[in-house]
This record gives structure tokens, sequence and C-alpha cells, in this order.
């Protein structure tokens, strides 16, 4: 994977996590030409839009769109199932996540995501350890 | 502080409250505030999230790494891996702050900075870091294992060399229990693998029981019950599934003995998983590229296929996507089985979505083949009248170089390309519209059968730009066909079209505003053609031309008075000159292309292969002489790209042809003797000696570049022009100064004339043969024979003295001999001994020819010969090749 994004259907972003290095003004660039791509799809098109020398997968759920972008030679089909995984994670979390949880919580959504996807990659397949580790980490608190 | 700017309204109060917030967090991180440090840390990723600079607040993140409890630290790494990106050296900083921590006892400290190093880890930090992480690869806490091993991933592609750590250790995690430590350990070894061969020999060979050891994992998944944990949809961990599936086909590529072993889970887990969900097929879609990846027997790949073609069928996009896509990379392994779901993909690239859209047009452009272009062209072309513009380019694009590699007959072809030309006719590109002019040419038999499909579909016409030129050059070139029917093929609709309809569709481009000057520009050219063979219109067309003698394009307003000229002042030589182009040389285009476009095997299938190169031009010769300048752009449809008058400065161009014919038109003035045929005979000379020894003659720089950038067969047909033009010669000032009296020419043409007696008329003297002679020509009433010789020091040049004999009972007068040669050669003609030739073999002339071969040992000589003479009152014209020149020439 190499990067995230969450943005809202005006194209705010919402969360941004980048495994690869870049300038922040090239980071603004492309969350907007992701949003743009990925926005105008019917929901009967494909989740898996090429771009640049990428795919994006995206999913929306209500007014947010998840986009990932990773290789071209990566499994579109189980990328689309990790973002519907992670929804569930946040969903769990928050008990029924909604944008303003994500606003307002934005750095418990990063500490969920280190937990779920480390360096670019899947790090824990499982619903429930991820929440069981969020539990403990809060008691550190 | 999100509240209020999550109030603002407009962009400018959002960066009013931004601002504000920026300066107290400045003060605050200026007091050195300890105890809101963390919250203010908070407000700034927030902020740089929104898109605002917050370089000034990195120092503080790394402040609150150093601190000591759990939230400061938690807060800190967080902010550095949002603030802070790998090029930048603040980072030097933290090593020291993250190796404490890698080595602190409490786990949570351990993992977040094993998070953070995996995120942002550069290159020093890889090395100075890579013995803390490999210690931790051998934590007793699963948690802790996990992100080691994805620390380590990160490490080894930032630095490769470190691969040796991590090697062993990673091994001892495929074997772990735990599945989020399996699934980062697995997805590490790929990763090792990807990286370096070494590696995958070493799991191969030492790890034989690992890949058993993984292929049980697998078994496990695939066939356990429920496990709650890891469900998804009532497949266990597909991710894991899939990991492990991509290690497997890692492993297997090129290793017989290992595919063997996982062939049987392979089919295991392609038979047992259940495709009706997202997460069924992401697993059978990686077991496709498992198997197709390694060295299967036929029986699993078949049964790769059929999944893809599952797949095809589905209703979700999603899934017919990756169908496709897997496809394309299956087609050059099993095109037959590919070929089987030929209908589907048909479908999918109607699809309205263009990620599908274009899978599907890539696939089937690599199913396409001899036997099935029909069908398959049919289909695309149907489809480009409802498709998106957008998608129009690419899909014309790829339609027309189909029907350039696999048409099964040039019939077949033209109609094609003028179906597409009608649909889509703006996104035909020049290069493709070339190439049918070039087929055309060459396709004789179909010329009228082509010239009248496109009238008739030209009565639609909506300013289609490829399909107005290649109609207008066909009129141009064919148009007396569209007239008198020649050439019908069977099955053609009859159809009557008046010369003036003909003219009159050049007329509605020639008024049409859509069309660029280079189409009016073919329209001017047609109509030149035109005037020549349809004499009722012949007014009409000329009205039409000197419309342009006022354009603002230069091109055009050029052409127009070159052409009105032509019309009005050179009517004797007209006919000649508007002759039909000389058939376009498809070897040379294609080569040209070939050159062009590297080397595609596929297209030399379509073009035959001239027989002769470009000295052989058999019928009809150029004749078009007249204005350089239209040559060249007549031409310029062909392959190279020649500047076009344009490009010259206008005096240049002017000089270089058209003022020739003032120069002519003032001789004619001075000249005593019969005005108009010398005039005609000046510029003939004049073009002649252009034509004829491009490289020889320094001659009008324009003309001289012009020349010089012509393809081959330009050359070859100006070379070829020479001898129309002898015929032409009735008037005897013409005939004395070919006659070898240079010296009653007028003086202002001495030179072109001079050049020309030098190059045709010189006069002999002896040589000794070489080489074995040879008869060049022989007819019922002449002969004439070549005798070789080679002077010393220049292998390029020989020597040949022509002798030539009369056969037949009555003497020859006037006898005139002439010789062209390819674009490799030059040649020198000197003067004949005599112009008479007494009959019944009772005397010779003899004539020396001087040829240099620029491509000596590499290509044999070739020539052309003329011969013209008077017998018994009654003019005749005699030509042959001679292409049995000894070898060694």
């Amino acid at each position: 994977i190499r990067f995230i994004l969450l943005q809202n259907r005006q194209g705010k972003t919402r969360l941004a996590k980048y495994y690869i290095p870049l300038e922040d003004s090239e980071k603004h660039k492309l969350e907007f030409e992701v949003h743009r791509l990925v926005v105008n799809r019917d929901p009967k098109f494909t989740n898996f839009v090429e771009f640049r020398t990428h795919k994006v997968i995206y999913r929306r759920y209500a007014g947010l769109f998840f986009s990932l972008c990773v290789d071209i030679t990566d499994n579109e089909l189980v990328y689309l199932e990790s973002i519907h995984l992670f929804v569930e994670i946040l969903d769990h979390f928050f008990s029924n996540v909604c944008e303003l949880d994500l606003v307002f919580n934005f750095q418990k959504v990063y500490l969920i995501l280190d937990e779920f996807i480390l360096a670019g990659e899947l790090q824990e397949t499982s619903k429930k350890a991820i929440i069981e580790r969020m539990g403990e980490l809060e008691r550190q608190e | 502080m999100i509240r209020s700017i999550r109030a603002c309204k407009t962009a400018a109060d959002e960066r009013a409250v931004v601002a504000k917030e920026c300066a107290v967090l400045r003060n605050a991180f200026r007091d050195n505030d300890q105890d809101y440090r963390h919250r203010n840390v908070a407000k700034l990723m927030f902020i740089h999230m929104l898109g605002y600079p917050t370089h000034f607040g990195q120092m503080e993140c790394i402040k609150l790494i150093a601190a000591g409890s759990f939230p400061e630290k938690r807060i800190g790494y967080l902010g550095l891996m949002l603030l802070v990106d790998e090029r930048q050296e603040v980072l030097m900083l933290v090593t020291n702050s993250l190796k404490n921590d890698l080595n602190h006892s409490n786990q949570f400290i351990v993992g977040l900075a094993l998070c953070a190093l995996g995120n942002i880890c550069t290159a020093e930090m890889a090395r100075d870091l890579a013995l803390e992480v490999e210690k931790l690869l051998h934590n007793n806490n699963s948690y802790i294992r996990k992100k080691a091993a994805l620390c380590s991933l990160r490490i080894v592609r930032k630095v490769p060399d470190l691969i040796d750590y991590v090697m062993v250790p990673a091994t001892s995690l495929l074997t772990d229990k735990h599945h989020g430590v399996l699934i980062s350990g697995v997805k590490l070894c790929t990763e090792l693998c990807q990286v370096s061969e070494v590696a995958v020999q070493h799991y191969r060979k030492v790890c034989t029981a690992h890949v058993m050891s993984l292929i049980r994992v697998l078994k496990n998944l695939v066939v356990s019950g429920y496990a709650p944990e890891y469900d998804v949809n009532g497949i266990t961990d597909p991710f894991l599934q899939i990991r492990l599936l991509r290690l497997l086909g890692l492993l297997g590529k090129g290793d017989p003995e290992t595919s063997d072993n996982m062939s049987d889970i392979l089919a295991q887990v392609a038979t047992n998983t259940e495709g009706s969900k997202n997460a069924g097929n992401a697993i059978l879609y990686e077991c496709v590229q498992t198997i197709m990846s390694i060295e299967t027997i036929g029986g699993l790949r078949v049964l790769a296929i059929n999944i893809l073609g599952r797949f095809l069928a589905n209703r979700d996009n999603n899934i017919r996507y990756v169908a496709l896509n897997t496809l394309v990379k299956v087609v050059s392994v099993d095109t037959q089985a590919v070929q089987r779901h030929r209908t589907t993909i048909v479908e999918c690239v109607k699809d309205s979505d263009i990620s599908i859209q274009r899978r599907a047009l890539e696939l089937i452009c690599a199913l396409v083949n001899v036997s099935n272009v029909k069908t398959l062209t049919k289909e695309l072309i149907d489809y480009l009248k409802v498709s998106d513009p957008e998608f129009k380019g690419d899909l014309t694009a790829k339609i027309s170089s189909l029907v350039q590699r696999f048409s099964p007959n040039k019939q077949w072809y033209i109609d094609q390309m003028i179906l597409l030309m009608i649909e889509a006719g703006k996104y035909v590109t020049p290069d493709v519209t070339r190439a049918l002019v070039v087929v055309i040419s060459n396709a004789s038999e179909l010329q009228g059968y082509t010239v009248r499909a496109l009238y008739r579909v030209f009565q639609a016409w909506n300013g289609q730009e490829s399909l107005g030129q290649v109609t207008i050059w066909c009129i141009g070139e064919y148009g007396e066909m569209l007239v008198d029917h020649l050439n019908e093929v069977e099955g053609e609709e009859p159809l009557t079209v008046t010369e003036s309809d003909a003219v009159d569709i050049v007329e509605t481009v020639l008024k049409d505003t859509r069309v660029s000057s280079d189409t009016l520009a073919f329209c001017l050219t047609a109509l030149l053609k035109l005037s020549s063979r349809f004499s009722h219109c012949a007014d009409h067309i000329k009205a039409l031309i000197f419309e342009y003698k006022g354009s603002v394009v230069l091109e055009l307003q050029q052409r127009a008075i070159e052409f009105g000229s032509i019309l009005s002042k050179h009517t004797d030589i007209k006919a000649a000159l508007l002759e039909r182009m000389p058939v376009l040389d498809e070897a040379t285009y294609y080569s040209a292309k070939q050159v062009e476009m590297g080397v595609d095997g596929n297209q030399t299938a379509t073009s035959e292969p001239h027989s002769n190169g470009h000295v052989a031009q058999p019928n009809g010769l150029a004749k078009h002489l007249a204005p350089e300048n239209s040559l060249i752009d007549l031409l310029s449809f062909l392959p190279d790209e020649q500047p076009s008058a344009p490009d010259k400065s206008p005096d240049d161009s002017l000089l270089g042809s058209l003022g020739i014919n003032t120069l002519a038109g003032s001789d004619i003035m001075t000249s005593p003797v019969h005005p108009s045929s010398s005039g005609g005979a000046n510029m003939l000379l004049e073009l002649l000696s252009l034509g004829s020894s491009p490289a020889a003659l320094p001659v009008a720089s324009s003309q001289e570049s012009a020349a010089s950038v012509q393809p081959p067969s330009l050359k070859s047909s100006l070379l070829d022009v020479q001898p129309p033009f002898a015929i032409h010669k009735g008037s005897s000032l013409t005939q004395d100064v070919l006659g070898g009296q240079p010296h009653k020419s007028p003086t202002s043409n001495a030179d072109p004339f001079a050049n020309l007696n030098s190059l045709s008329m010189p006069v002999a003297s002896g040589e000794n043969a070489a080489h074995t002679s040879i008869v060049a020509m022989q007819t019922n009433g002449l002969k004439i024979t070549f005798e070789f010789t080679k002077p010393a020091g220049s292998p390029q040049t020989t020597i040949i003295r022509a002798t030539h004999t009369n056969l037949s009972s009555s003497p020859y007068t006037d006898y005139l001999f002439q010789a062209a040669v390819p674009k490799f050669m030059q040649l020198q003609l000197e003067p004949a001994s005599s112009n008479f030739l007494p009959a019944n073999g009772d005397g010779f002339i003899t004539q020396i020819i001087k040829a240099t071969n620029n491509m000596h040992g590499q290509k044999a000589i070739v020539m052309k010969l003329r011969v013209s003479f008077k017998s018994n009152g009654q003019n005749n014209l005699e030509q042959a090749q001679v292409n049995n020149f000894p070898a060694g020439l």
C-alpha cells in the first residue's frame, strides 16, 4: 500500500497516511486528483481505478470514500476486503461510527490504523485482537 | 479548536482561525509548556491535516518522544509519523530515543517505537537499528514479533544489504501459531524472495519442510471450520490465505519439484473456496495467479482458466475487472482457452465503466487473429457508434491497427477503413490515412471500387477530416473511374455520376468551414488533376482554383497560383503533368514506417515486397513534374514528413518552381523561333535537369533541398519523368539543342542546357572491354550491346560502351538514346557518335556511359533505357530495363 486516504464527498481529507515519502504540495495534489477520480464514479462501476502508474482501490461508506493506492500487480479484491475490515474495526471501536467521530478523534483513528497496517502491509487481520489492543493502550493513558 | 474550525463558513474564516491557533501554539512551544504539550501537538496534527504548514512543531514531537510517560510518547510518535517525513534531518535526533524505546521493558512502548520505525525508517536508521529489530523478532510477545517482522520488511526495503540479518529469523516466523505474526512473517518472506534470488534458493532448499508447513497451514485454513476471530463471510482469514498463496507462487516459479508439491493444495483451494462473496473470490483470484506463475501441469491451468471464465460471467464488475486483467496476462500462454470467452469479452468492451472498457479492449486486441478479425472488427465498429467520445480515440486507434495487421484482403481493408472514417473520422490519425492511400494506390483493380464507395458515403459527409482527405485524394487520382464505371467489383451497386458531380464534391469540401488548410490543399490538387480529365468542367475548376489566389494561407495561395499558371499557360504539357501518380511503393512505405516505429514483424505481412525496390515503377510513370511542390505535397501523404512549401521562404519556392515558368516565359519573348514550344521545352529542360541529377547539378537551392529529402520512390519517379518529356521535344530548336549544339540556345538557359547535354548526348571515345559484354536491349529492329571497362583505382565507376545496331530494313533518323538509374547511382552520358543509324546492321552508333555505383558491392547496377527514333517518317519509341549486368560492377 502506498497511501491511504479518507475523504468526504466534498473532498475534505479526513485521514491521510502515506507510506512513501512525498512533498506536502505533492500530497495535496494527489488527494485532489484521487478525489476527483473517485467521486464521480457510478456505484455500479468497479472499485478499482488506474491512477498514474498505480491503482486506486476505493470503497464508499455513506459520504466517506476510503481509498487505497496499491501496486498494479497487487490483488485488488483482498484490499477491497481489507477496507471493509478497517471500517468494521472503526465501527466497533466507536460503536456505530460516523464522520464526526473520525473528525474529533482523528488521532485515535490513526492509532487504529497503525495497529492494522504497518509499513504499508497488513499487520493484523483479527478485528478482536485490534480492539482489545486498543483497549489496553487506552488504559495505559 | 476543531469545533471552531468546523464552524467556519468560508475558507477565509478558516484560515484566520488556523493562523490564530498557530500563533498560540508557537507561543506555547516557546514557553516550553510541559503540561499541555501533547494536546498542542495533537492540535498541530489536525492543522497539518487541513493542509497548513506545521514545520515549527517538529521539535515538539521529538521532545515528547524523549519524555518518560506513555501517553506523551504516544502522541509524540504519532506526530512524528505525520508531521515529519523520512527525508528530513530532524529524524537523526530521534534515532537514539528509538533505540532506547526498542529496548524498553514496557511492551507497549516497544510497540510504539517499532510502529514509528516501520513507518518512517530511513536508510541510516535501518543500519543503526537493524540489530535491535532482529532481536525483537525472537521476542516472546506475539504483538512485538509481528511488528518487528514488518519493521524488518521496511528495513530490507530501505537497505537490501541487511537481508542476511533477517533471513533466518524470518524462517522461524513461518511456523508461528499467531495469525498476525504469521501474516507478517509470510509477507516478510515474500518480500525477501522478491528482493533476492538467494532468499528464494534458501527457502526452497533449507525449507522444503517449510513449504510443506506453509501448505499445511493453508490446508488448515481451507478445511477448518468456523473460527470466529478471523472469519470473513464464512471464510477463515482470507488475508492470510492470499499471502500464503502469493509466497507459494514465488517459491514455485521455475521450480517443478516445489510446484508439484503444492499443486494438490492449489487444486483444493480452487475447488473448495466458495465464490459467492468477495473474500472467496479474492482467494480464487490469487489462487489463479499462483497457478499461472508456477510450473504446473495442464489440468490445473484449465481449472484456473475456468475460474476466470466464471468470473467473467459474474455480474459484479469488480470480479469481471480482475478476470479481464488476469486474462490479459494469460492470453499469451493459452490463447485457445481465452478465445472461448470471446463474446463475453466483447460485451465487456461495451461496459459503461472505463476501467473495464480499457481492460477488455486490451484483451480483445491480444485475441484478434486472421480468422476472427472480421467478426471482431464488425463488433468494434458497431460499438464505436455508441461509445463515449473520450473512449473513441483509443478505440479507433486499436481498430485501425487491427485492421491493418490482420486484414484478409484489400477490399475488406478499404471497406473497414471507410466505415471507421465515417464513424470516427476525427480520431483517425494521418498515419492511418497514409497507409490507406498507399494500399489504395497499390490495389489497381480496386481503385474504381474505392472511389465509388467513397463517393457514396461522402453524401453523408459531416466534416470528418480524414474521410475528406482520402475521398478528395481518390477523386483527384481516380476521378474518371467514378464517371465511367471502370473495374466494377462484383455485387457493387451501380452508380451514376457526372463529371460535374465529382467536381461538386470537391467544391463542397473546399467551401466547408470546418476543414483545415491541409485538406484544402488536397482539394486544390485534386481539382487540378480533374481539370485534365473532365474537359467539360475545366472552366469551373479554373474559377475554383483562382478563388484561392488571394488566400491568406501561403501554401494555398502558392498552389492556386502555380496551378493557375499550369492551367492557363502550359496546356500543352498539362495532360502529361497531371497523369495519375505512380504507384506508391508499399515496401518503401512500410520499411520507413518500421524504422520509425521499431520493427513490427506483423506489418511486413501486409506489405508486398516490390520486386525491384524503387527502380521499377511499372506503369504510368510520374508525369506531374509540374510545380515540383505539388509533387512533394502529393507525396507528403507518404511516409516521410517532407518539408512542404510553407517551410521554405516564398521567394525560394517561387524561384524553384514557378520561377522556371516565368524564366521560360521571358525567353519566349526574346527567342525568335517557335516561341511557345521552345518555352515549353525550356521549362522541361530545366525541370529535367533538376529531376534527373539532383545530386550532381547545382540547381535552385530550394529544389535541391526538397529533392534531397524525398524518399527513394519519389526520386526514381522523377528520374522516370525524363523520358516522356523527350517526346514533347517536337520543335526543331530543342532537337538541335539535344543534338549537341548548345551554342544555339538562349544564353540565359545555357546552364541547364549544358547540363542536359552532358547528361544525354556526349561523344564517344574508345575504351577496352574488360568484362563480358551483354545485350542490353533487343527488339525486332534494334539491338544495343554494352561493353564494360573499369578505370583503375575507382571500383565504383564503370564505363559502359553502348553499341547500337539497326537490324531493320529502313534507316533510323533522329536517333536518341537515354538512360536512367536509381538514386544510389550516378550516370553520365557522353554524346553519341551520330544520330543516324543505317539499315540492315550496316553501321552503328556508339555512345559512352559513365555509371558510378555509390553502393558498389551492395547493390547491382540497374538501368532503364529509352530510345526514340524516326523510321519511315514515323516516330518510334522503345524502352527496356536492364538488370542483367555482370556481377561486380
